[in-house]
Parts: structure tokens; C-alpha cells; sequence
């Protein structure tokens, strides 16, 4: 218990480094995901397969591959950004494809008669997808999303063995030096990450009342 | 603690003439002996061990020259591997029966008290606190704490000194990582392997990457026109063979066994199979601790 | 229903879809042309770097390590289910002390990283686990002693015990919403012909929930495989963990991660594709909307 005490500082930088790739990574696969989502139901066959077939490659590659294949590729083809962006760009890539999969399941699950109506009144399909079906669709999605987004906080751990200095790699370090103070350290790290997934979910179920339609 | 300028150097220079890929030739030509007929004292580990015919040795699967793991062969091969052999030939257990068990640095403690391998020559470097919980006989080899980089930064980077602020890789949870943060405030770029490491070092995302010298004059020895080891070393490792606590008999039997290897050959031939792929020159054995 | 987002597009519509395909072709071959330019500029597709995969030495050490990710995963899997089933039952209780608890062990599961897990898994526990693997080497034929790696158990058992921790945490999530799932007229049917809650549960609700939840067990399936790769972390002998072998001797990174990672994708496509089949027959027996609700009740049903 001293243990963790004495090295709070250190446990806290690396949560804050957590939050950042969270919090950037978060809301960057959310926009992307949204974009994929509505290539994936566009009219334009090229969009449509592109999207299809980035959804279905990333979601079966594990996380730890794409890490890889970002973390050491991107110096290949000549960038050299830091490896915190390194990071957040894998996180982004990964995640937007699980965001694209849960919109446009709620893109499915609005009523028919909603976009129906739309066509009747002339709207294109851009129209269509931003002013009618896509908030009423968000709208249904948000416990999905929730998920997903916890699920991202737990992938950022993945960082600490590409070069960013997060609470895992702090844990790592300190489970070496302490190793009879095993469970206090798992525990105290563990209760951060706790913290952040219960503030999300909180989050989240605000938001779902906010948004719910009372029919 | 500082390590001998004039060793240093000359592993270094000794060294960098080039490490052929990765240990890769085998030493089918000096296998070590496998001892036949010796007697142990009854009731000791070493009775058990021969006894038994079998022996399980905790070694790194991932280090090249030291303890590696050839994914083509699926065999290991490096000087900590050899060592073992020479230890294991003592015993009169032949090479055939050794089961290698990958201890990664965390495990190495652990597996000693519990009995999941009976030695550990792991680059194992012999520390008082690691003496309160195992047994460590040695040391076999000499090395310390040092510093890879490109070939261009060579005069930039010429020490630990230097690091205030510098990118500096090393693997996630090691010691070295740990002292290039805290004693010389490096920035830390954790990463899961060293290769990894050597790699963004190459690729220009770090620019020093960190730890046992014997480590880096492997990599430095691949490719001597693009990496360099500089510095002396700012640590002293003393690789060191773990065996589990308190049991002196074994101590000295290991201690008798590395004094045997040093004086008539056997050690020598260890290094030359291994880290002395190149042609370098084996340096002198080092002087073993007394058991206590 | 992308189909009613859009007309059957007339002259102007089919020239908007024209010029849209071309520019997004162009962008996208374009980006992938110049990826691939670069990395090829890098050296990255030279053949010394391919070679090593022609090699029938490293074939049989990715086979093996292929080997070893589903041993790791279909263990996980087997004892994920048992352990999620038990965690639900408990959910489900009426007893305060039984539910309470069950939901904390859940929701802890689910927060806390799967490799801060695994380490402390390892860290804490893998001498026992060693042990138990001597013994059972002992004990067990050679051939399933050889089947379940019991000489690996020290790294095997801390994986498969924290994926069997997270993924049952998991599963008995997706178990209660199968559950809920089930139309309340069947529970309440049983109640009143009399039956007691644990035989409602047995013989009226459970089976007809399995037949909703399969296919989000079976995505949570393929998560475990993915899973596994985070093996690596403790040095179990997976696929990564064998990739990283590999580039440490050869020195070829990207060649390595592109094979890796099609191997991951082949297998966890076919795996999904038991799961897509899975659905078409259920929606064949129960209809689209069923299955479609079934699948809205079970939020992870989009697998991570």
C-alpha cells in the first residue's frame, strides 16, 4: 500500500498520458466511424466496398498488429511523428472500425417511413443521411458506443509496449521493482481505470435519457 | 562500480568486427563433455540431477549472441546456452536432455523458488537483493549498462551524461529503462523487444537505445557502418548462473565447474561459438565469488 | 435498408455517382500507390526479407505458434463460458448477496485492461501454475499432455485465467440480455403452470436463449482470439510472440506483421463467417425482426 503511495506521481502522469490518447483517439474514431458508416451505405459502389472491406480487415486484425504495423511503418513511408501520435492513430484506425459497424446498425434500425418520407420530399441522399436519419440513428446508439469507448481505455494499455509511457508501463515498472506488493499496485492501477470506465458509463446513461423520444 | 575502461574497449573493438547472423553456426565440433562417472554427495542436487538424467535451465529466448531462440531451427543458441551446456555436461547430463524453459527477466526469481527450472543462466545479473531470494554462482561474463546509436551521432552522444532530454528505447520493465529515466533524464521509449528497439533507433524515432553492453555489440556487430556502442558503461552486470537459495553445495559445485571451463578451454570456446562469431577475441574469464 | 436512403438515381444522379467513383478511386488508389511506393523505396519488398517465410523451419514455428493461439483461445472459450453461466446465475439471483457481488465481479472485469490482468495473473501465479504443470505432465498422457502444452503452463495458465476472467465477465452479459430477451409471455407461462424459477430457467428460458445469443458468442469468440495475441506481453509462444522471433533473426518487421496479420484475418474471418451463417439460419427459422431484437437486446453483439 506504501508502495503505491510513495509512487502516486508517477501512477497519476501515466494516467494522464491514458486520458490523452482516450480522450483524442475517442473522439477522432467517433467522427471517422460516422464517415465510414455512411460510405458504407452510400450509392457509390466504390465507397460502399472500401468501407466494407476496411471494416472486415480491422476488425479480425488484433490491436497489437496494427500497433505494429503503424508504430514501425509509418517511418517506412517517411513520417516520424512521436510515438504518443503513433498511438493514437492505431487506436483511431481500430476503433472507427467498431464505431462504423455500431452507427450503421443504428442507421438500420431507424424506421424505414423516416427515410422514405425523406425521399418523397426530394432529398438527396447527403440530406437524407445528415438531417434525418443520422440523429435519430446516433440516438440509439449510444450504449454501443459506450462500450466501445470502454473498451478503447482498455486498449490504450497497449501503448506501454510501443513506446508510450502510460499507467500500464508504470505498473510494469513498478511490479519489477515491488513484486511482493503485487495486488496493491494491480489493485490502485486498476481502480484508475475503473474510475474512468464508471465516469463513461455515467456518461453515457445522462445522455441516453437526455436523448430518449418518448413515443 | 565502474567497470574497467580497457575491457570495455577492447570487447568493443574486439567485437565490432561483426557478429555473423545471429549466431546462426552451431558447434557441433565442441560440444562439451558430458562427464561419466562422476560422484556426487549423496542427498545433494547434483546426485538428483544426474540421477535423474534430466535438467531444467531457465534461459532468454530473444537475445541474439546470449540466449536466443532460433524460430528457423528451434534450437537456442548464444553463450548463455553454452554455459548451461558446459554446466549440465558436468552433471552428466547430456545436451539432448536439457529442457529450456524461457524465463523472461520478471520470471527468473520465481521460477528458482518454485522448482520450475533448476538453474537459470539468463543474463542474469548477480545483485545483493537477488542474493536474499536465490543463489547466484559467478560470475561468467562482464558486462554493464551502455549506449547504441547511429553512426552519426556518435560524437554527439557520447555518454550517459549526455542523455537530459534524448529519446532513449529500451524494454518495457527493465532496469535499464528505469536508469536512463531516473539517474539521467533521458525520455523513456518503452518497447516490447530490443530489436524493436534497434529499429526505430534505424529509423530515426530514438536516438539511443539501452542496455547490456554484451547485447548491443551484437547489434552494433550486424551492422558496424550505421550503429556504434558508445560510452563506457554506466552499470556493472555481472551475469551470474541462479540456482535455488541457500544451497551452498550446489554454489560450490558451480563455482568448481566455471573454474574448470576458464582454465582448460571450454569457457573460451563458449564465447568464440557465440559472441566471438566475428574472429574477436575472447577476454580473460573474470574472477568467480566465493560462496557464502 | 441502404437502399431507401438513396433513389434509383436518374441522368444527373448516375453522372453525381460517376464523378464521386472516379475522384474516390483515384484518391484511394492513389493513397494505396503511394503507401506501397514508399515502403518498396524502403526496401520493405526486397526478397531477402520474404524469403525467410519460404522456409519450411519457420513454417512449422508459425504453425506452431498458430497451434498455440487456439489452444490458448479454445481453452479460454470452453472456460469463459462456464465461468460467465456461473456469474449470471448469480446476477440473476433474487438473493441481494448473491446479485450484488456477482455485478461487482462483473463490472470489475470488464474495466480493468486485459494485459494489466494478464501480468497480474503472471506475476502472482505462475510458480502454482508451473507446478500444476509439472504435475499434470506427470500424471496425463503424453499425447494430451502434449495437446493442452502443459510444459508452457506457466504462460498458458495466466492467459487463458485472465481471458477466462474478462470474457466470462463478458459472457454473462450477453447470457442476461439473452435471457431478458426471451418473450416474458414463456417465463410467465411457466410461472403460472407452477415450475420454481431455477426449473424456469432450465427448462423454458435457457434453451431458447442460447439459440439468440450464439451468434454473440461466437463474435466474442473471435475477440478472444484477437485476444490472445496480448500473450506476447509474458512471452507465451503465440503467433506475435513467434512474429517477433522472427524479425528479431531476419530483421524484417512489416513483412512479418503483414503475414501475421493475414493469418489473424483468415482465421478470424472464417470463425465470423460461423457466426453470419449462424444468423441467416436463425433468421430463416424465427424471422428478421426476432432476430433483429434479439441482437439490439445484446449490445455486444459488436464484438471487441
Amino acid at each position: 500500500m506504501d508502495v503505491l503511495l510513495a509512487n502516486l506521481d508517477g501512477i497519476l502522469a501515466g494516467f494522464r498520458t491514458t486520458l490523452s490518447m482516450f480522450a483524442i483517439s475517442g473522439l477522432m474514431s467517433l467522427i471517422l466511424g460516422t464517415v465510414l458508416a455512411a460510405m458504407r451505405v452510400s450509392p457509390i459502389p466504390i465507397l460502399r466496398a472500401t468501407g466494407t472491406g476496411y471494416v472486415t480487415v480491422i476488425r479480425n486484425t488484433p490491436l497489437v498488429v496494427m500497433f505494429v504495423l503503424i508504430v514501425f511503418g509509418l517511418p517506412e513511408v517517411g513520417i516520424r511523428p512521436s510515438f504518443f501520435v503513433r498511438a493514437v492513430l492505431a487506436l483511431t484506425l481500430y476503433t472507427a472500425a467498431f464505431v462504423c459497424e455500431a452507427v450503421r446498425s443504428g442507421i438500420n434500425a431507424v424506421q424505414p417511413g423516416q427515410a422514405e418520407a425523406a425521399r418523397s420530399l426530394g432529398m438527396t441522399f447527403g440530406q437524407t443521411l445528415g438531417l434525418i436519419v443520422l440523429p435519430q440513428a446516433l440516438r440509439s446508439v449510444v450504449p454501443p458506443l459506450v462500450s466501445i469507448l470502454i473498451a478503447l481505455t482498455k486498449n490504450t494499455a497497449v501503448a506501454e509496449v510501443f513506446g508510450v509511457t502510460d499507467a500500464a508501463y508504470e505498473l510494469h515498472n513498478l511490479i519489477r521493482d515491488h513484486p511482493q506488493a503485487v495486488y496493491a499496485l494491480f489493485f490502485g492501477v486498476a481502480a484508475g481505470y475503473i474510475a474512468i470506465t464508471l465516469t463513461i458509463a455515467g456518461l453515457g446513461r445522462l445522455l441516453e435519457r437526455r436523448l430518449v423520444v418518448i413515443r | 562500480m565502474r567497470l574497467r575502461r580497457t575491457f570495455a574497449l577492447a570487447t568493443a573493438t574486439v567485437l565490432a568486427l561483426g557478429l555473423a547472423a545471429c549466431g546462426g553456426d552451431d558447434d557441433d565440433t565442441s560440444a562439451p563433455p558430458v562427464a561419466t562417472g562422476t560422484q556426487f554427495p549423496a542427498g545433494s542436487t547434483m546426485a538428483a540431477l544426474n540421477t535423474a538424467q534430466s535438467i531444467k535451465i531457465g534461459v532468454k529466448y530473444d537475445q541474439p549472441g546470449v540466449g536466443f531462440l532460433n524460430p528457423e531451427t528451434n534450437e537456442n543458441e548464444g553463450l548463455d546456452i553454452e554455459i548451461a551446456k558446459i554446466v549440465a555436461g558436468a552433471l552428466g547430463i547430456p545436451e539432448d536432455k536439457i529442457e529450456w524453459v524461457e524465463t523472461v527477466s520478471a520470471n527468473r526469481e520465481p521460477f528458482l523458488q518454485a522448482g520450475t527450472v533448476d538453474i537459470v543462466v539468463a543474463s542474469y545479473s548477480i545483485t545483493d537483493e537477488r542474493r536474499e531470494v536465490v543463489g547466484q554462482a559467478g560470475p561468467y561474463y562482464l558486462t554493464g549498462q551502455q549506449l547504441l546509436v547511429r553512426e552519426a551521432d556518435k560524437d554527439r552522444i557520447t555518454g550517459p551524461d549526455q542523455l537530459s532530454g534524448i529519446k532513449v528505447c529500451s524494454v518495457t520493465g527493465s532496469t535499464s529503462i528505469e536508469r536512463v529515466e531516473q539517474d539521467y533524464g533521458a525520455q523513456p521509449v518503452p518497447f516490447a523487444t530490443y530489436t524493436e528497439c534497434v529499429q526505430q533507433l534505424l529509423n530515426n524515432s530514438v536516438d539511443a537505445v539501452t542496455t547490456d553492453g554484451s547485447i548491443l555489440l551484437g547489434y552494433a556487430a550486424q551492422q558496424p557502418d550505421d550503429l556504434e556502442v558508445v560510452g563506457d558503461a554506466f552499470s556493472e552486470e555481472r551475469y551470474g548462473i541462479g540456482y535455488k537459495h541457500a544451497d551452498t553445495a550446489m554454489c560450490e559445485f558451480l563455482n568448481e565447474t566455471l573454474t574448470k571451463a576458464f582454465t582448460d578451454g571450454t569457457w573460451k570456446t563458449a564465447f568464440d561459438n557465440t559472441l566471438g562469431q566475428s574472429g574477436a577475441e575472447a577476454p580473460q574469464p573474470p574472477t568467480l565469488d566465493p560462496c557464502t | 435498408m441502404s437502399s431507401v436512403l438513396y433513389d434509383v438515381p436518374g441522368p444527373r444522379g448516375r453522372r453525381r455517382t460517376l464523378i464521386w467513383s472516379a475522384v474516390s478511386t483515384i484518391v484511394f488508389a492513389g493513397l494505396v500507390a503511394l503507401v506501397l511506393w514508399q515502403l518498396a523505396s524502403t526496401g520493405q519488398f526486397e526478397a531477402d526479407k520474404w524469403e525467410p517465410f519460404t522456409r519450411p523451419g519457420i513454417q512449422r514455428g508459425i504453425l506452431r505458434a498458430l497451434a498455440a493461439t487456439l489452444r490458448a483461445a479454445v481453452l479460454a472459450i470452453i472456460l469463459s463460458l462456464v465461468w460467465g453461466a456461473l456469474l449470471c446465475v448469480g446476477r440473476l439471483s433474487e438473493r441481494w448477496w448473491l446479485r450484488y457481488p456477482a455485478g461487482l465481479v462483473i463490472e470489475f472485469f470488464r474495466a480493468v485492461p486485459l494485459v494489466l490482468l494478464i501480468l497480474f495473473v503472471f506475476f502472482g501465479f505462475t510458480n502454482s501454475f508451473e507446478n500444476l504443470g509439472d504435475r499434470l505432465e506427470d500424471t496425463l498422457p503424453p499425447s494430451l499432455a502434449n495437446l493442452l502444452a502443459v510444459d508452457q503452463l506457466g504462460t498458458l495458465a495466466p492467459l487463458v485465467v485472465a481471458l477466462m476472467l474478462y470474457n466470462g465477465a463478458v459472457l454473462a452479459e450477453i447470457f442476461r440480455a439473452g435471457i431478458h430477451a426471451v418473450p416474458r409471455g414463456q417465463s410467465e407461462a411457466a410461472y403460472a403452470l407452477g415450475l420454481r424459477k431455477s426449473q424456469v430457467l432450465r427448462l423454458i428460458l435457457i434453451p431458447q436463449a442460447t439459440r439468440i445469443m450464439l451468434p454473440a458468442i461466437v463474435s466474442q469468440s473471435v475477440v478472444v482470439l484477437k485476444d490472445t495475441a496480448l500473450g506476447f506481453v509474458i512471452a507465451y509462444l503465440e503467433l506475435v510472440r513467434q512474429g517477433q522471433l522472427i524479425y528479431n533473426q531476419f530483421r524484417n518487421i512489416i513483412p512479418t506483421a503483414i503475414v501475421v496479420a493475414t493469418i489473424y484475418v483468415a482465421v478470424n474471418m472464417t470463425v465470423s463467417l460461423l457466426a453470419t451463417w449462424l444468423e441467416a439460419r436463425q433468421s430463416r427459422r424465427y424471422g428478421r425482426q426476432a432476430v433483429a431484437a434479439a441482437e439490439a437486446a445484446i449490445p455486444e453483439a459488436t464484438a471487441f
